[in-house]
């Protein structure tokens, strides 16, 4: 898709990208106890005896976590396994209170799929790539160890201990940041869409495993590092952009690139290596043997499938088939978070190519200069509805609906009563507008002589003069139509 | 396949368990005459046999998505080694 | 004045229910029983005051008219691998030392609803990894039984449930809790001339029991007769949706379906049971049982079960492999020893706690686990064992086409002396060739004294029945009980 060289001193160097992501799944309780999997919460509160694996405890799966992973495979056209199995992943460490991580190895609950991302979603003429999605499968999440708050201790605390994730593992099939970038931003819109992650990258509901080899083109695969727990997209571009440049520079420097775990600093921008906990890393995965074989039937994938919502790709075209322009539809599919937006505007009865017009235009620009997401927008849908509501019915015009959205920003009161209040329905009253269009035209007779004479240009200033006379109020196209009408004879 | 005193050592490791090396040693031993006998196993023609998953015919069930448990953290601490506040306290981790 | 000592579960829950005596006469009989025997060194934690609280509940629900549970007013033992609320439960571990768990393990909640009252928590080897109770921190349980040469070398009283199988048989309570992983019901219940059942994997939930190895733990009843076995069972077992592996199976009622009467019924007898070089008593034995079950009407089959021979090294790597992980959690944050060597880290404390908590065998297993799951060995070891375990089971269930129940001894041999098998932990393993395939296999299987050895030890005949049919190995071993005359006692030297 992106043409990515780094060019080194012995010519040029093609960078291998593959990525693992953690998205955590949305649900009420964790993956194996009933203890809520809601962020937050005092310390140790969101706790089971079976997350902080007391004796004798054992693991019970929660239907939700498993058929939301389903869901996503679904969403990402993956093979569905009607058989998969959890598997104990055993390493010791202070987050980690079973002394294993309850996962998925050898048979994962989803298998392969793929992702269609496009560098540039606002343009629709912008290439497109597949990137291949090896596998979904679901496990724990580990809880979470503070550093600062002893001299001598680092404290545990096990909310998040067992809260479901889902790792989703793509092939190494992308090629440069800026395809690392799209592909991450193209699977959190699809989290998003399905609803099993909400995609909160800064809370750490999602966070990537970015595996990073360089080789010269077409060559052999060189060796990969593994950058851990990229928590931001930018991050992870920039991850990548140090990693593969420090991989070029050691290669060709003689050195050799270790297989190993590394860490990104986003303050120097930089990666470094976790040797430290290398430390002989053997898993011992086998199958956990308090846990039967995850079986799925008919019934289930079926409601898997009913519940899917219409994907991003699905919902771009069906905007571009209800005459929407390809930027505009790619603009509103792209985040599902404006995708829903819209369609809730839409459910008010708004006309498509208005309501995606003033959309992009309008309530972006608005929210552009507030600094402000979608989702904190001071007008909802319905308000929103209700403005362009009087646009398309005559009641006010385009310049008057701004006006009219700027105050409802400001107060928070509802458009009609705006209009309402202050008087700012336009008038379709022909005596009144052909009374002021008399007004101009005498104390213009020069212009009227000129416009009469062919320069047909003048017409605009014409309706600019009668609009300002009926202080904006008028219908402009009922203008036009008098204006016609008085200087063309 | 025998283990030598290496192996043992790593094993140990692995285990998260000290072991001198007097018992290192000892081990070596006993590893490798349980070991001896176990790999008999390796005779067992198991072609087109899967390996056992459920002892006894057995269907996982799944939970409702609901939140029954949590808000227990006296019970939770109750037993810890080093409690500090609401915490566990381990030797500090240098990451 | 009436020896409660001598009454069973059943004799004491009817003499309870009919008003013969007070439940808290037996407790406090009972809690002296206990008390006065330290030499066996049975119980890990005694709780007189726990079971005497049962009684008197028991006492009051009959005196205001209520209905009273299957197990009411029987004052049992508990395993200390069954996590109890509020009381120490150490797997006779010191890594789990002080451990006082704040929730109750379903198996003996089910018996404090039936009426049960605990006597106090008894001793097993470590984490139940033994076949002698000689791996317990807290020092080896004393059979009651010796040999009939005059001597008064110890013996064991069979593991890892060999608090309870010595207690049983030196009478300090009639009945108590065991688990069998590879035989830990069984191979003790033999030793000490007593029955014990492990039902089928999935009757009895795991929730709150110290895990050794997932796959095969099970819980079950450990008393002097088969009728109590049947009692106990029935308040132990039943559907709990806290194990994922528990079988959503409605609780028989085992106790009235108690019937002796075989005819029709097809007894295996596996012919690779029958080793080389078996032990004469042991033989001997094998063969009266034979007879019994005949005499009771049934029909004795010869059966195959081919690859019975690999039943015991598969099981070892199974169970030491489960095991490697369910003690990982053993790692001094949570609970139990913390083992802090000045200015160590936290890998360090792991490796020091373990160390120092962990006994010489857990540790062995943990090792053995740890190295077959290893990268590289996995499939050579766990894989195929798992393999042959399907083999194991795929064998009893051509064996069903033509016997309904399988005969065969419980032990290659009585009990030994303490001491004698524990340089080497191989001929010490060996001890469990007879029970292990029907742990494999998931299947119910119990024990009940088939006679004495020449040296005046008790001697177990185990009997092996399908998946679920709990009902026929009873009645098995009721036909037994019934015909062996089996009325020997250890003699009270403690």
């Amino acid at each position: 898709m992106s043409e990515y060289r780094i060019q080194g001193n012995t010519g040029e160097w093609e960078v291998v990208i593959g990525l693992e992501v953690h998205a955590q799944v949305t649900s009420n309780a964790k993956l194996f106890s009933g203890a809520s999997a809601s962020y937050g919460g005092e310390p140790n509160s969101h706790v089971s005896l079976v997350d902080a694996a007391m004796p004798g405890m054992l693991p019970v799966p929660n239907r939700e976590c498993l058929r939301q992973a389903v869901r996503t495979g679904m969403a990402i056209n993956a093979q569905i396994n009607r058989w998969s199995r959890f598997d104990r992943k055993n390493y010791f460490y202070a987050d980690l209170p079973q002394g294993y991580q309850i996962s998925q190895l050898y048979h994962p609950i989803v298998g392969e799929g793929e992702i269609e991302v496009t560098l540039n979603e606002k343009d629709p003429e912008s290439p497109t790539k597949k990137i291949g999605i090896e596998r979904i499968h679901v496990e724990q999440d580990a809880g979470k160890l503070m550093h600062d708050q002893h001299p001598t201790m680092s404290f545990v605390d096990l909310n998040r201990s067992g809260v479901a994730l889902m790792e989703i593992v793509s092939r190494p099939d992308m090629s440069s940041p800026q395809e690392a970038g799209a592909y991450l931003k193209k699977l959190r819109s699809i989290l998003r869409y399905v609803g099993s992650c909400d995609g909160n990258m800064e809370q750490g509901s999602m966070r990537a495993d970015v595996n990073v080899s360089v080789r010269k083109p077409g060559g052999p695969l060189g060796t990969r590092t593994e950058t851990k727990n990229v928590n931001s997209i930018r991050f992870m571009m920039q991850a990548i952009e140090y990693e593969a440049q420090r991989q070029v520079d050691l290669l060709e420097s003689g050195g050799a690139v270790v297989q190993e775990t590394r860490l990104f600093d986003p303050n120097k921008m930089e990666t470094r290596s976790m040797r430290s906990k290398e430390d002989a890393h053997d898993y011992r995965y086998f199958p956990d043997p308090d846990l039967l074989p995850v079986e799925l039937d008919d019934a289930f994938l079926e409601e898997c499938k009913a519940s899917l919502p219409e994907l991003p790709d699905a919902k771009r075209k069906r905007y571009e088939s209800m005459g929407l322009t390809a930027y505009n539809a790619a603009v509103l599919t792209a985040e599902a978070e404006t995708a829903f937006w819209f369609e809730d505007l839409l459910s008010h009865g708004v006309d498509a190519k208005q309501g995606s017009n003033w959309l992009l235009s309008e309530l972006f620009g608005a929210l552009n200069k507030l600094g402000k997401s979608l989702d904190e927008s001071p007008v909802n849908p319905a308000q929103a509805a209700e403005l362009l509501g009087l646009v398309a019915d005559g009641t006010i015009s385009g310049s008057i609906a701004k006006q009219v959205f700027e105050i409802m920003l400001e107060t928070g009161q509802g458009a009609a009563a705006i209009v309402e209040e202050r008087g700012l329905k336009q008038t379709n009253d022909t005596g009144a507008i052909e009374a002021e269009i008399a007004k101009i035209m005498a104390a213009n007779e020069d212009k009227v002589a000129e416009y009469r004479s062919g320069k047909d240009k003048l017409f605009g200033f014409f309706v600019g003069q009668t609009m300002k006379a009926m202080q904006g109020k008028a219908n402009p196209q009922v203008i036009n139509e008098l204006l016609k009408k008085a200087l063309d004879v | 396949m025998s283990v030598d005193k290496d192996t043992v050592n790593k094993i140990a490791r692995l285990s998260r368990i000290a072991i001198s090396d007097a018992e290192a040693d000892k081990m070596v031993g006993e590893l490798n005459g349980i070991l001896a006998w176990v790999e008999q196993l390796g005779e067992v023609d198991v072609t087109g046999v899967e390996p056992m998953t459920a002892v006894i015919p057995n269907k996982l069930r799944l939970r409702d998505d609901v939140v029954t448990d949590g808000d227990v953290r006296e019970k939770v601490l109750a037993n810890a080694p080093a409690r500090e506040g609401s915490f566990f306290g381990v030797p500090k981790v240098i990451e | 004045m009436t020896d409660f000592s001598r009454m069973g579960v059943a004799a004491i829950r009817d003499g309870v229910a009919k008003g013969e005596f007070k439940a808290v006469e037996v407790a406090e009989a009972l809690n002296t029983r206990v008390a006065n025997a330290k030499a066996l060194n049975a119980f890990i934690v005694e709780t007189p005051e726990t079971a005497l609280e049962a009684a008197a509940a028991v006492d009051a629900d009959r005196a205001a008219g209520k209905p009273l549970g299957k197990m009411a007013g029987v004052p049992i033992g508990m395993k200390d691998l069954f996590c109890t609320e509020g009381v120490q439960t150490t797997a006779a571990s010191h890594i789990l030392e002080g451990f006082v768990p704040t929730y109750e393990s379903t198996v003996s909640a089910n018996l404090w609803k039936a009426g049960a009252g605990m006597l106090g928590k008894l001793n097993l080897d470590q984490f139940a990894m033994g076949s002698s109770n000689e791996t317990s921190y807290f020092g080896n349980v004393i059979s009651p039984w010796r040999r009939n040469d005059g001597g008064n070398a110890a013996l064991a009283p069979g593991g890892s449930s060999g608090g309870s199988s010595s207690a049983i048989a030196a009478r300090l309570c009639p009945a108590a809790t065991g688990t069998d992983t590879g035989g830990s019901i069984r191979q003790p219940a033999a030793f000490t001339g007593i029955s014990g059942i492990k039902p089928t994997y999935g009757r009895c939930s795991r929730w709150g029991i110290v895990a050794f190895a997932s796959s095969l733990d099970q819980a079950g009843p450990m008393a002097r007769d088969v009728r109590d076995c049947a009692i106990m069972l029935e308040a132990m077992a039943g559907f709990d949706p806290k194990d994922s592996t528990s079988l959503d199976l409605p609780v028989p009622a085992w106790e009235s379906g108690l019937n002796s009467d075989l005819k029709g019924k097809r007894i295996g007898i596996p012919r690779e049971y029958r080793l080389d070089g078996i032990d004469e008593d042991i033989a001997a034995m094998w063969d009266n049982g034979i007879a019994w079950l005949k005499d009771a009407g049934a029909d004795v089959v010869d059966i195959s079960l081919p690859h019975t021979k690999y039943a015991l090294p598969a099981y070892y790597i199974i169970a030491p492999a489960e095991a490697s992980s369910n003690l990982a959690r053993y790692d001094g944050v949570r609970f139990g020893l913390r083992d802090l060597p000045d200015g160590s880290g936290l890998q360090d404390m792991y490796a020091a706690t373990r160390a120092a908590g962990f006994g010489a065998e857990v540790r062995r297993r943990i090792m053995i686990g740890t190295y077959v799951l290893s990268a590289g060995f996995y499939d050579a070891y766990y894989t195929q064992a798992q393999k042959v375990r399907a083999l194991i089971a795929r064998d009893f269930e051509q064996a069903w086409a033509s016997c309904d129940l399988i005969l065969a001894p419980t032990a290659p041999s009585a009990a030994f002396g303490l001491g004698e098998k524990t340089s080497d932990p191989l001929s010490m393993y060996l001890n469990d060739v007879f029970a292990v395939p029907a742990s494999l296999a998931g299947l119910p299987a119990m024990s009940v004294p088939g006679g004495l050895s020449k040296d005046g030890l008790p001697l177990g005949l185990q009997i092996i029945g399908k998946a679920l049919d709990e009902q026929a190995v009873l009645n098995a071993g009721l036909a037994i009980e019934e015909r062996s005359g089996f009325t020997a006692e250890a003699g009270e030297w403690w």
